[in-house]
């Protein structure tokens, strides 16, 4: 088959009319594979999507990786999302009248929170210019939405926990404590929309599952984190919210891990791969020690633990994923050319790929 | 009531007026400007034309002045790429032109139909190339005749060099602008899209969220840069300096809907002469973010020259995002609330 007779508009023809980068073997070889194989490709039949088809402009990145810091903001996504759902536990503790219990979560939700704003600024490229987070509130933005959320949210935590500690105003802090559960909810999921709201593909692709994710690592690490710190006779809830958490962690990263084709491989692979096994192993066993942590403290203290690394862990992991899939092109190029080839197939292609045939 | 809208666009996925996504004939009017705004104007790269000579690339440093850096965005470095002529290697903060160069080579024993004059059909050419003159070619065809003098033959390969100069694109729908949460960047009168350095924080939000990975942070500056469209000379009815360094009119600057039909002309020009993966890239208004305001002849697919082939604004899934968000979020309340029911302990 030659490009003159490649079917018009398709693409489907000898892609670039057998031009290949002029920078050494690989090029060639390239080359070579495809004239000793002989022609292949007929219209419907479409060969050229394999590996050896993928080109970069010298193997330089698409899209720009992100700007942002780690440990910065993998501690940020953690601490928010432990301080969410301690905020959660701590507001329903004092209504059920488990004030030691109560006094752990606010004092994590107000102190993880704190932290959380503390990440946040110090990653800014002008910190002195924090306030202007709250300039505007857009809701195409994750970051304007989620400034919107941690503001109040880390305000009303710290006054509740300021209120525990020096044991002023009981009545007070109730109202801030459940404003602060109010918002605890969403504090574990918008850094989800944060990642996923950009163009880095293993983060985009998967924006339906990591909030679930992000849910389920915060329940684990806030019922983790309480259930450590808390007497036995009133930890029962940060046991089961440990539990909890821990299991839908596991089954939502899987959907990440597994889901989606090319751009699900950078969380199998890598650091990031390392990371999100190691965080699998902590996760899954805290939570089965965690069937124990009723009846001793030091099996709450441990189970806790391990299930907070893990969310942790599952934290860097998804950051580096994420980084890992941006820093190389295939995996921007190589969903888009199929998605792009797919619909010249189908024949609608009328500005992609125009000029394959005179 | 604009805002409000595209709030509800986002948080709702209801989206009859394209807020996120799909064509907006009047960008600009559409984020508020009154109605005897300009027109909307962008460029279109005709890198068929291009000759590589970067004027473009020292004529946006010199108006902008902006700092020396190498091609990892390293500010006050000089750094060869050892790959190519392409010493800038990509788009960034202190780059906001960056000419692409592409050297291939193939077969000359492929069946393919040799490009070019008309005559020459063996693949090889006479040192200098006769001037030629194709009617039916636009003026805006400056150098003589496209892709033939930058093509080439040695031994059994043919050389060509492919050379364009990337810049932002302007989207219609940019993502950059859609998650800047300070407000700092924002769509002016001309319908392009530019960051306020007094406002920009650094949240470095934008730069993984454009598409085409234009926009970057400076490094020792912390807030972020990029082509601004010669907006201030816009504002003095000025050209933007890079089209007007351009000596080869492949930088064209001018209306959107000018430059749209000058460069459907010129592309089926081109065809017409048989020139092989002519395409425009960003002109298509219904592509993924909504049509660019700066388009490409290019003359290959998209990711040889680093582009992507199929981009699409990320915002575009936005209101599925938020429902997870919202969903994730209502169930941990809820999960959490359940841990109190029952059995105490
Ligand atoms: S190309 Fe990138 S930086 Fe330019 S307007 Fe589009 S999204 Fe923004
Ligand atoms: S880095 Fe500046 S321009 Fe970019 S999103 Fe943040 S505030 Fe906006
Ligand atoms: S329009 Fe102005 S700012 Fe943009 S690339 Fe050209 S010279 Fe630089």
């Amino acid at each position: 088959m030659t490009a003159g007779e490649a079917p018009e508009g398709s693409g489907v023809g000898v892609p670039g009319a057998g031009w290949r980068r002029a920078d050494g073997p690989p090029a060639q070889d390239r080359e070579r594979r495809r004239r000793g194989g002989g022609r292949r490709g007929g219209r419907g039949e479409i060969p050229m999507v394999d590996e050896a088809e993928f080109t970069s402009y010298y193997g330089r990145p698409v899209i720009k990786p992100p700007v942002w810091k780690t440990p910065d903001v993998p501690l940020y996504l953690f601490l928010g999302g432990a301080a969410g759902t301690s905020a959660v536990l701590g507001a329903l503790a004092e209504g059920t009248r488990r004030p030691a219990l109560a006094r752990v979560a606010h004092l994590t939700a107000g102190g993880g929170a704190l932290a959380s704003v503390g990440f946040l600024i110090h990653d800014l490229g002008k910190p002195s210019r924090f306030l202007n987070m709250l300039r505007v509130l857009k809701t195409t933005s994750p970051l304007s939405v989620g400034s919107w959320i941690l503001a109040p949210f880390s305000a009303l935590t710290t006054a509740t926990a300021g209120a525990h500690l020096l044991g002023w105003f009981p009545l007070l802090r109730r109202f801030t404590g459940v404003g602060a559960a109010v918002l605890g909810g969403p504090m574990t999921t918008y850094t989800a929309a944060l990642l996923t709201n950009t163009a880095v593909p293993s983060w985009h692709e998967a924006h339906r599952e990591l909030p679930f994710v992000f849910a389920g690592s915060a329940m684990a690490a806030g019922g983790g984190i309480t259930m450590a710190l808390t007497p036995l006779d009133e930890a029962g809830p940060a046991r089961k919210v440990a539990a909890m958490g821990a299991a839908i962690e596991l089954a939502a990263m899987h959907r990440v891990e597994h889901g989606h084709g090319l751009v699900s491989e950078p969380y199998r692979t890598g650091r990031a791969g390392k990371l999100l096994k190691a965080a699998r192993g902590c996760t899954a066993t805290g939570a089965g020690l965690a069937l124990l942590a009723g009846r001793s403290r030091a099996a709450a203290v441990g189970s806790g633990a391990l299930v907070t690394t893990g969310s942790v862990l599952t934290r860097f992991g998804i950051f580096d994923a994420g980084m890992a899939s941006a820093r190389d092109p295939k995996y921007t190029v190589e969903p888009q050319r199929a998605r792009a080839r797919e619909r010249d197939t189908a024949g609608s292609g009328k500005a992609a790929v125009t000029g394959a045939g005179p | 009531m604009t805002t409000i809208s595209s709030a509800s666009a986002a948080f709702t996925g209801e989206d009859p007026g394209n807020r996120l996504f799909g064509p907006v004939p009047d960008v600009t009017g559409d984020r508020g400007y009154a109605d005897d705004h300009p027109a909307r104007v962008g460029f279109f790269t005709d890198t068929s034309v291009c000759i590589g000579c970067k004027a473009c690339e020292v004529a946006c440093k010199e108006w902008n002045l902006l700092p020396m850096d190498d091609a990892e965005g390293t500010v006050d470095a000089l750094g060869l790429t050892g790959a190519s002529y392409d010493n800038t290697g990509m788009l960034g903060a202190n780059s906001w032109r960056h000419v692409a160069f592409v050297e291939q080579s193939r077969a000359v024993d492929l069946p393919m139909p040799t490009v070019g004059l008309p005559g020459a059909a063996g693949g090889q050419r006479p040192l200098e190339d006769p001037p030629v003159v194709h009617p039916q070619v636009p003026a805006s065809a400056t150098t003589a005749e496209q892709s033939a003098p930058l093509q080439t033959s040695s031994g059994d390969r043919e050389i060509r060099w492919l050379m364009s100069s990337d810049v932002c694109k302007h989207c219609t729908h940019a993502a950059c602008l859609d998650v800047c949460p300070t407000g700092s960047l924002f769509r002016t009168e001309f319908g392009t899209v530019v960051v306020q350095e007094d406002i920009c924080n650094g949240c470095g939000y934008c730069v993984p969220a454009c598409p085409y990975g234009v926009i970057d942070q400076r490094q020792d500056d912390g807030r972020v840069f990029k082509c601004t469209l010669c907006y201030d000379r816009l504002t003095d009815g000025l050209q933007p300096a890079c089209a007007s360094a351009c000596p080869t009119e492949s930088i064209q600057f001018g209306d959107l809907d000018a430059l749209q039909a000058r460069a459907d002309e010129r592309l089926a020009a081109l065809q017409a002469k048989g020139v092989e993966g002519a395409r425009l890239y960003g002109r298509d208004e219904t592509d993924g973010v909504g049509g660019a305001g700066a388009f490409f002849l290019l003359l290959d697919e998209p990711e040889v020259y680093g582009l992507p082939p199929d981009p699409v604004v990320t915002t575009r899934d936005l209101p599925a995002m938020w429902k997870s968000v919202g969903a994730g979020a209502a169930m941990v309340l809820g999960l959490v609330a359940s841990a109190f029911v029952g059995r105490r302990r």
